[in-house]
């Protein structure tokens, strides 16, 4: 095959780079309400026939929307393997906690309502609502952790060693990152509510949704002012950028301020952090003035905004070691052969789109509020 | 017993991809009789198999709710504890990982919700192709898994790269058109058919000996029955060891279930029974039909088998072999530029680096294995040989299974045709027992095609033993507590739901249906 040298291994390399961006925007836009949803279910349904209007209103889709994350997982195997060999095997208790969630959601959905009884569906509730927080709060400490530095080596046969603990993820900076996560999903799932929704459970998300949206601009600009002040990393030489896949062979080193240098390279990259801090605001506006395509809508901006910032931030490091920054993972050192991440990106071309017409079809069939009439009578909703 | 990291991983994958493979096959198989029935129902216009397919629908989603929960710690597994496997081999297992997410799960996920929730909201023919679209979806998906799975038996298409230390692609064509690929993927898609064919057919034989629901049990009989009967010929006839020639391990997996220890002229005996023996390498009290082995194992009367001893002779070498890949490959990379590497160390890998992974197995041994001992080699290549106990048998259940499966379903095929499918009750009770069965036969499937893949992760290029994750054996023990805790409580759930919505049946002449509770609920929202 001599095709995929049409395209460089560098123009790859960033192609793919760019798609796990998109992958992961995709996600925690999508699935983010979702989670949100869940994560409210609780405070802004009261009798049971509210809270089965908020899982109906994500039940048709939430199960094609965690497939964005199934593909994440799948895509960074495929074109980032180093990525997710030590990514995975590094957060293993986190990865665990997020996968009890994952594992215990889709059954909550489906078991919640198939028997009556107001403790067996109570229960569920409880389940449904922490399976929104869990994950919202593992993803946003795993960012911070990426953020951070990740403690892992890499002996010469690329084996790899990660010296931290489960514990030692929960530093104050990671946990801020986590806390950026939940609000930002709290926000988005309101903003779905508020979107999918009318009366009462309609008002209470939308009060819900004001306070996580403020709640996420202050987060997230904390935030951002503390990595401003955090160590990042650095390259210390120029490094080849179509060279193998072999993380050992660069050089570099903690750097004060270094995950600025890129905004200070490119100002315009500025638009990408400005998003997460303007859009929640604008969300909030539009959840409050009931504009509820504005809400939805600039609250998933504002996800894709503090999401892509993190990527903008540390380009080309996609996770670097605290250990000795020298094992960090580069763009151009840690992604599959120059023929895989064409093969996939053909993939990729080929089915993305597909995927989007689908998913809009659908969505376009269940479009409409679910409204606690038809709830209560059974009509068209299974859950 | 002290179990180390590598038992473990093993232990905790092993546990969730039974697991997990409880849910899938009737998945695979119950989307497509689901879809038959729509069809069916589109083209006449009768309400009755409307009925059914909402019914059978109903039992398709508490399934697959299950198969979406546990598919999840799969995909998840392979970088949290076998993250070496995740760097040797990513370049080429994790395409088809993504391949199936982008054209088989969104498929499936994604038109599973508006088979639930859109028969108000479509057409009749919209929804009709949302239901099959849920069917190719995970039809789809079971293709691409084995396709990794395959390459995971028969790497095709792959060499190791000395720079960047692990496998990459060089004909993604081969991983595709893989022989091993292809023969698992018609044996498992069918014998997800035949799970979900013994599923509707006892289900429907319970109801008939109910007296209940007759119309819609007999109905679903007769798609059952001869689905059913094309579904389990196709997985016996198909079976999956029409792969098992076209690599060394894989004739190694064959002569294992066989217990064959010695190579037999052409064509070669069917040991029926016996009682293998790892460490005297003999097969006690063994009944042997002739000629059956060679047909089975080659479709043909000329085709030698080799046995495990020459097989183990054979490995022995090809360690032998990988000791000199592994050194040229030590001296390749002690140079930065591969331009300096000298051209015969550069000769040497080339002859002997498709035995790598030999000299890999030594490894449990020693540090190095250019340093091992003759009787370290010898261990070694005795390694190559998987438990034989467990592969003879799970092989014979499997088939014994198969066979019934094909008499039981032929059987009420038969008794369709001539309308008398209630006119014999011990075999409708015979059909409930079997409900079980099919299942049983698919995990001593898994254990055959996994288990017989041992002490390989990929054949002939890793050991599982170098593949795991460097965690903590506790760690990884409180993990496989937790997921048997929550996955025994779900499956318990689970069955409790299936036999609640069986006991309750089809909904026929689907009226809007309010439960007293519901309407209590609806009486309370409205203030009455």
């Amino acid at each position: 095959m001599i095709l995929h040298e049409l395209l460089g291994y560098d123009v790859l390399r960033v192609i793919w780079w760019l798609l796990l961006g998109v992958l992961l925007v995709c996600f925690a836009v999508t699935d983010g309400f979702d989670l949100g949803a869940a994560a409210l279910l609780r405070a802004t349904g009261k009798t049971d026939v509210e809270r089965r209007v908020v899982i109906n209103t994500i039940g048709p889709i939430w199960e094609g929307n965690q497939v964005w994350l199934i593909l994440g997982g799948g895509a960074i195997f495929a074109a980032w393997p180093q990525l997710y060999a030590i990514s995975f095997s590094g957060f293993y208790m986190a990865m665990f906690a997020a996968l009890v969630c994952l594992i215990l959601r889709p059954v909550a959905f489906k078991f919640r309502s198939k028997r009556e009884g107001a403790a067996w569906r109570n229960r569920w509730d409880w389940v449904l609502c922490l399976c929104g927080w869990g994950p919202a709060l593992v993803f946003g400490v795993a960012m911070g952790n990426v953020l951070l530095g990740v403690p892992f080596r890499l002996a010469d046969d690329m084996r790899i060693y990660y010296d931290g603990s489960f514990f030692a993820l929960f530093s104050p900076f990671a946990v801020l990152c986590g806390l950026v996560s939940v609000s930002m999903l709290l926000m988005h799932g309101a903003a779905w509510l508020v979107f999918k929704t009318e009366g009462a459970v309609q008002a209470r998300a939308t009060r819900w949704g004001l306070i996580a949206a403020v709640l996420t601009t202050l987060l997230y600009a904390t935030a951002g002012v503390w990595l401003a002040k955090l160590s990042g990393y650095a390259l210390t030489e120029a490094m080849t950028t179509t060279g193998p896949s072999n993380p050992l062979l660069k050089s570099a080193a903690l750097g004060q301020g270094a995950w600025m240098a890129n905004y200070a390279k490119q100002p315009l990259l500025w638009i990408v952090p400005a998003l997460g801090v303007a859009m929640p605001l604008l969300a909030a506006l539009g959840m409050k003035l009931r504009r509820e395509w504005l809400g939805l809508l600039s609250s998933g901006l504002a996800i894709a905004g503090i999401v892509l910032s993190v990527g903008v931030s540390m380009f080309p490091f996609i996770l670097p070691s605290s250990v000795n920054p020298q094992f960090s993972l580069m763009v151009w050192d840690a992604s599959s052969s120059h023929l895989t991440l064409f093969i996939m990106l053909v993939c990729a071309i080929i089915f993305l789109p597909l995927i989007l017409a689908y998913t809009s079809w659908v969505y376009s069939i269940m479009r409409g509020k679910v409204s606690p009439d038809e709830i209560a009578q059974g009509k068209g909703h299974a859950y | 017993m002290d179990l180390d990291i590598v038992d473990l991983s093993r232990l905790q994958f092993a546990i969730t991809a039974l697991y997990h493979f409880l849910f899938v096959p009737l998945t695979i198989g119950l989307a497509v009789i689901v879809a038959i029935m729509e069809t069916v129902y589109v083209m006449t216009g009768r309400t009755i198999w409307r009925d059914m397919t909402k019914f059978w629908g109903v039992l398709f989603g508490i399934n697959f709710a299950m198969g979406v929960a546990t598919g999840v710690v799969m995909e998840f597994q392979f970088g949290m504890n076998w993250s070496y496997y995740s760097h040797y081999v990513g370049d080429i297992f994790g395409a088809p990982l993504a391949i199936e997410g982008l054209m088989a799960f969104f498929l499936e996920a994604t038109f599973v919700g508006l088979f639930f929730f859109g028969w108000d909201r479509m057409t009749k023919l919209q929804h009709l192709a949302a239901t099959w679209l849920v069917a190719i979806g995970s039809n789809f998906s079971a293709l691409w898994i084995l396709i990794a799975n395959g390459w995971m038996q028969n790497p095709v298409g792959a060499a190791f790269n000395p720079q960047t230390m692990r496998m990459e692609v060089n004909d993604f064509f081969a991983v595709l058109t893989n022989p091993v690929a292809q023969a698992k993927f018609v044996h498992t898609v069918s014998a997800g058919y035949t799970v979900a064919s013994i599923f509707v057919l006892g289900i429907s034989a319970w109801y008939l000996l109910k007296g209940r629901h007759v119309a819609l049990a007999k109905r679903s009989m007769t798609v059952a029955a001869s689905f059913g009967l094309a579904a389990s010929l196709s997985v016996v006839v198909l079976g999956d060891e029409s792969g098992y020639l076209s690599s060394e391990h894989q004739k190694m997996k064959l002569a294992a279930i066989e217990a064959m220890w010695e190579t037999e002229p052409a064509p070669a005996a069917f040991t029926a029974v016996g009682i293998p023996d790892s460490a005297a390498r003999e097969t006690h009290y063994a009944v042997h039909i002739p000629w059956v082995m060679g047909l089975i194992g080659t479709r043909s009367l000329n085709t030698e088998i080799p046995g495990i001893n020459d097989l183990v002779l054979g490995a022995q070498d090809r360690i032998t072999s990988g000791i000199k890949a592994y050194d040229a490959l030590q001296t390749i990379r002690s140079f930065k530029k591969p331009a300096d590497v000298p051209a015969d160390v550069v000769t040497t890998f080339e002859d002997h680096g498709a035995n790598l992974g030999y000299a890999l197995l030594l490894m449990r041994y020693t540090d190095d294995p250019r340093k091992a001992t003759s009787a370290q080699i010898e261990q070694a290549a005795a390694d190559t040989v998987p438990p034989v106990g467990p592969l003879f048998w799970s092989f014979r259940i499997m088939v014994a299974l198969g066979m019934f499966f094909i008499a039981l379903t032929a059987t009420f095929f038969v008794l369709s045709a001539r309308h008398k499918l209630d006119a014999y009750p011990w075999l409708l009770k015979l059909a409930v027992l079997a409900i079980p069965l099919p299942w049983i036969a698919a995990e001593c499937g898994w254990i055959v095609a996994e288990l017989g893949r041992q002490p390989w992760i990929i054949e002939g290029v890793l050991p599982t033993a170098m593949a795991v994750s460097n965690l903590g054996a506790g760690t990884v023990l409180f993990t496989i507590a937790v997921f048997v805790a929550i996955y025994t409580v779900m499956f318990g759930i689970e069955m409790v739901l299936m036999r609640k919505a069986i006991l309750k049946g089809p909904v026929e002449e689907s009226e809007p249906h309010l439960s007293a509770y519901t309407q209590k609920l609806v009486d309370a929202y409205s203030g009455k």
